[in-house]
């Protein structure tokens, strides 16, 4: 069996809605860095190789598409680079991914901010890109006139093709945040006293993108990472999402819920993979919500509905969500990411009672032995895509 | 009546990129690794410092339509180098100069609060503006913004993340699982906005910070600038003047525009640089500095120096002989792009720069040295003690950002020699007193959002 990669996303007071009422929840310390920190250091212990941070610019709500009312659910979040960020020289050998939404935000300053998280993380760097845009965030920013959504608006073709469009808008951002991470060579800095000269100019380059949602110049203000390419990852549900998965991410998160669906995902986004000329560079993670040690029913009563989720909930004993985890490696994914149902509890069970039944089990090695993030995923650190090419 | 002493307010400003800073010497270090930055603030909390404080800049500059190659370029995304800087720091604040052009209030604002949030209320945020074209090849928008609504915006940018800031009361976020409530209202963060520049509604992520309004630095001395400063904006305003028959008027006018705008007496402090060069003698200090500012202006730093006035190529123009005799040419497209114009006036400024170069005999690195080389504060660790707590004493100003032409370890002599002469002097805390940035600079507590936000 080969070994496969044990990730865990964190949100919040977890991923059930009711998840802060729970004895073990600390609620009130949600937008403190020590709350961070400790979930950090509990999934450092179980050796993990990376955590994910959730984010969106809008407030959450029970409605997908309007911020609702609600005062029984955690409201509130920091911004998750910054939380990576402040988290990263408290800890040694994690890898730090946190969201960034992608539709009004410049490219620019993501990839500055995830080139430097990778400087402050001494190349543990990642990024979950999301495209989001819709909803309650165009307001927010004023920028853009989008129409309103709802359920029934969903599925007319003018809606259907903004929605394609901001994949494609995506794709570019991410193509831009990539090119300005290979914009310095990582061997520019040359402090040559005898000419004067602090950079070989001609190892840096202008990227010159023109899209059709935006230009950016280059290069970068901020010099090559130590990743050379901190990972990018994304989240999805459908063929479109896999195709920019599968052109431009190194990691997708993908939600089968049963070992039929997880077949199918799989093949479609290895096909997507293949179309894209990427075979075998994109690592395929199936997303689980898990409940260990915290009391799913329970939850659901405070909350007054049942959980519903767009990832496969497993609620049980370590060795049954070893089983799952077993099948689906059987399958063909390279990992898993867990969101704990409650923190810091469920993560202190993957921690110290899932890890050691996956380990004996032999699907997952607990150890740090690389030291970069795209190291412990397998990839090699990247030549600049400049390196060879016409300079100014 | 004895007026009584003044705290110095001091920020210890990381350099990089520009010509001050010296990459040839040997014990220049990285100007990315955060191993630099770790050094730089923990060596001024170390020496009681109020803040740390980064700067800006969004393009590489250029000459000639080619990237500069001559000073250290490469900075690291100041927001989150400050985050981690939280990690390794415990009472220090920490300031970043921000963008109000190519960047959104709403973000900004919200990762201005976040970065309070995780430092404990240590976050501040140097308000600039620009318009300029060549920085807006990086961002979506282009050179969107005409110069002239440049404070129109940053003035409105500012009302936006204050009401943002101001968006969540205090006692909005419960987080009590025995009565249900996470949050008070349903509504906690709610905002809208509409102006010239923005129109924008929602509702905000981040709870109050600690600091409620994390502090708003500024510079600018022209009157609109001045007044923006003394009025709604800022805590505190970087000053330019460092003779005292400048400064004084300067601060004068700040605290009189302050009171007229019903602003309590000391909420807006003034800051100017500050460089220095230590000696165990005077002489070894002028000494120091005349060698640190020849490794800071080399022949060919100077030349281009120069350029930034003259707006000609001067590679041609030997550096040890006399000065271009050439016009200036303002009209002309920019030979340096991407750096602040400090000169408005080309012409009087190299009429000037003659004169000065004629009297002393200057070459042209030797009026560069003496124009761009200058340092405030020269001598022996006493000396600069002296006259650093002098200048505040006398309301030349409330302190200063202290800068070093060496990463990352210039400040380190400054905080062994001249901090505990200052603290025996009774001008410089030896313990900080409270947790907050407000707290260091014993700013007033921001007004609460119930008493400021209807509804």
């Amino acid at each position: 069996m080969t070994q496969l990669h044990l990730a865990v996303a964190l949100d919040g007071a977890g991923w059930h809605p009711a998840a802060w009422r729970s004895p073990d929840a600390r609620p009130a310390e949600l937008f403190t860095a020590a709350y961070w920190k400790s979930l950090v250091a509990d999934a450092e212990r179980g050796k993990l190789d990376f955590v994910t941070i959730e984010d969106t610019l809008t407030i959450q709500s029970a409605d997908r598409f309007a911020a609702d009312e609600r005062t029984d659910q955690v409201r509130g979040r920091l911004d998750a680079t910054l939380v990576a960020a402040r988290v990263a020289p408290a800890s040694a050998s994690i890898g730090l991914v946190p969201v960034a939404t992608t539709t009004h935000t410049e490219p620019f300053h993501v990839s500055k901010a995830i080139a430097t998280l990778d400087y402050v993380s001494s190349g543990r760097a990642g990024v979950q890109i999301r495209g989001g845009g819709l909803g309650g965030e165009v307001a927010l920013f004023g920028r853009r006139d989008f129409p309103e959504l709802s359920w029934e608006a969903l599925q007319a073709p003018e809606v259907q093709q903004l929605i394609a469009e901001l994949f494609d808008e995506t794709a570019d951002f991410v193509d831009v945040v990539r090119r300005l991470w290979d914009s310095w060579e990582d061997d520019a800095e040359i402090r040559d006293a005898a000419t004067g000269r602090f950079i070989d100019r001609d190892k840096l380059h202008y990227i010159d993108f023109h899209g059709r949602w935006f230009s950016v110049r280059g290069p970068s203000i901020t010099p090559r990472p130590p990743q050379g390419q901190p990972l990018v990852t994304a989240l999805g549900h459908s063929t479109v999402p896999y195709r920019l998965a599968a052109r431009q991410a190194d990691v997708v998160f993908v939600t089968p819920l049963d070992a039929a669906g997880g077949r199918q995902i799989l093949n479609e986004v290895r096909q997507e993979t293949a179309a894209a000329g990427r075979g075998g560079e994109l690592r395929v993670f199936a997303d689980l919500l898990v409940f260990l040690d915290s009391d799913k029913a329970q939850l659901d009563e405070w909350d007054g509905a049942e959980l519903r989720s767009d990832a496969r909930i497993v609620a049980g004993t370590p060795a049954e969500l070893a089983d799952t985890i077993e099948e689906l490696g059987s399958i063909g994914y390279d990992g898993v990411r867990l969101r704990p149902g409650v923190l810091p509890t469920d993560l202190t069970a993957i921690a110290d009672r899932l890890v050691p039944e996956l380990q004996r089990r032999g699907l997952f090695q607990p150890r740090y032995d690389e030291p970069t993030l795209r190291g412990r995923l397998g990839f090699a650190r990247p030549a600049s895509r400049y390196l060879e090419g016409a300079v100014r | 009546m004895t007026k009584p002493r003044k705290q110095i307010i001091l920020g210890h400003y990381l350099g990089g990129v520009n010509h001050s800073t010296v990459w040839s010497d040997p014990a220049a270090g990285s100007q990315i690794d955060f191993s630099s930055f770790r050094h730089a603030a923990q060596t001024a909390e170390r020496g009681k410092f109020d803040f740390f404080f980064l700067a800006e800049g969004l393009v590489l500059r250029e000459r000639l339509g080619r990237i500069f190659d001559q000073d250290v370029i490469g900075r690291p995304d100041t927001l989150t180098v400050l985050a981690a800087l939280a990690e390794v720091t415990d009472h220090i604040g920490l300031v970043g100069t921000l963008n109000s052009t190519f960047n959104e209030p709403y973000e900004l604002a919200r990762q201005l609060a976040s970065l309070d949030h995780l430092s404990g209320g240590r976050a501040g945020w140097n308000v600039v503006t620009s318009s300029d074209a060549f920085t807006g090849r990086n961002f979506r928008r282009g050179g969107f913004l005409k110069r002239e609504d440049r404070y129109v915006r940053a003035q409105e940018f500012l009302a936006v993340v204050r009401q943002l800031w101001d968006s969540w009361a205090d006692d909005d976020l419960v987080a009590d699982p025995q009565s249900g409530h996470f949050v008070r209202r349903g509504d906690a963060g709610s905002f809208a906005f509409a102006g010239q520049q923005f129109d924008v509604s929602g509702r905000f992520t981040v709870p109050r910070s600690p600091q409620g309004q994390p502090v708003i630095l500024q510079a600018g001395v022209s009157a609109e600038g001045r007044e923006f400063a003394a009025g709604g904006g800022p805590d505190a305003i970087f000053s330019p003047y460092h003779r005292l028959a400048e400064a004084q008027p300067f601060y004068r006018d700040i605290q009189e525009r302050a009171k007229r705008n019903g602003r309590q007496p000391g909420s807006v402090k003034v800051l100017p640089g500050g460089s220095f060069v230590l000696g165990d003698t005077e002489a070894d200090a002028v000494e120091r500095h005349r060698e640190i500012a020849r490794a800071q202006i080399t022949g060919r730093g100077a030349q281009i120096l120069l350029e930034t006035v003259w707006n000609r190529d001067l590679s041609g123009y030997d550096p040890d002989g006399p000065l271009p005799d050439v016009d200036p040419d303002p009209d002309a497209p920019p030979v340096i792009q991407g750096r602040a114009r400090i000169h408005q006036d080309p012409s009087a400024t190299v009429a000037e720069w003659r004169a000065i170069a004629e009297e002393n005999k200057y070459s042209l690195r030797e009026l560069a040295i003496h124009v761009f080389g200058h340092v405030e504060f020269v001598g022996t660790p006493t000396q600069v003690a002296d006259r650093l707590d002098e200048f505040v004493q006398n309301d030349g100003s409330d302190g200063f950002i202290i800068g070093s032409h060496l990463t990352p370890t210039g400040l380190d002599e400054f905080v062994d020699r001249v901090v505990p002469l200052l603290q025996e002097r009774g001008s410089l805390r030896t313990e900080y007193e409270g947790t907050t940035l407000r707290d260091n600079l014993g700013l007033p507590a921001p007004a609460r959002p119930g008493d400021r936000v209807a509804g």
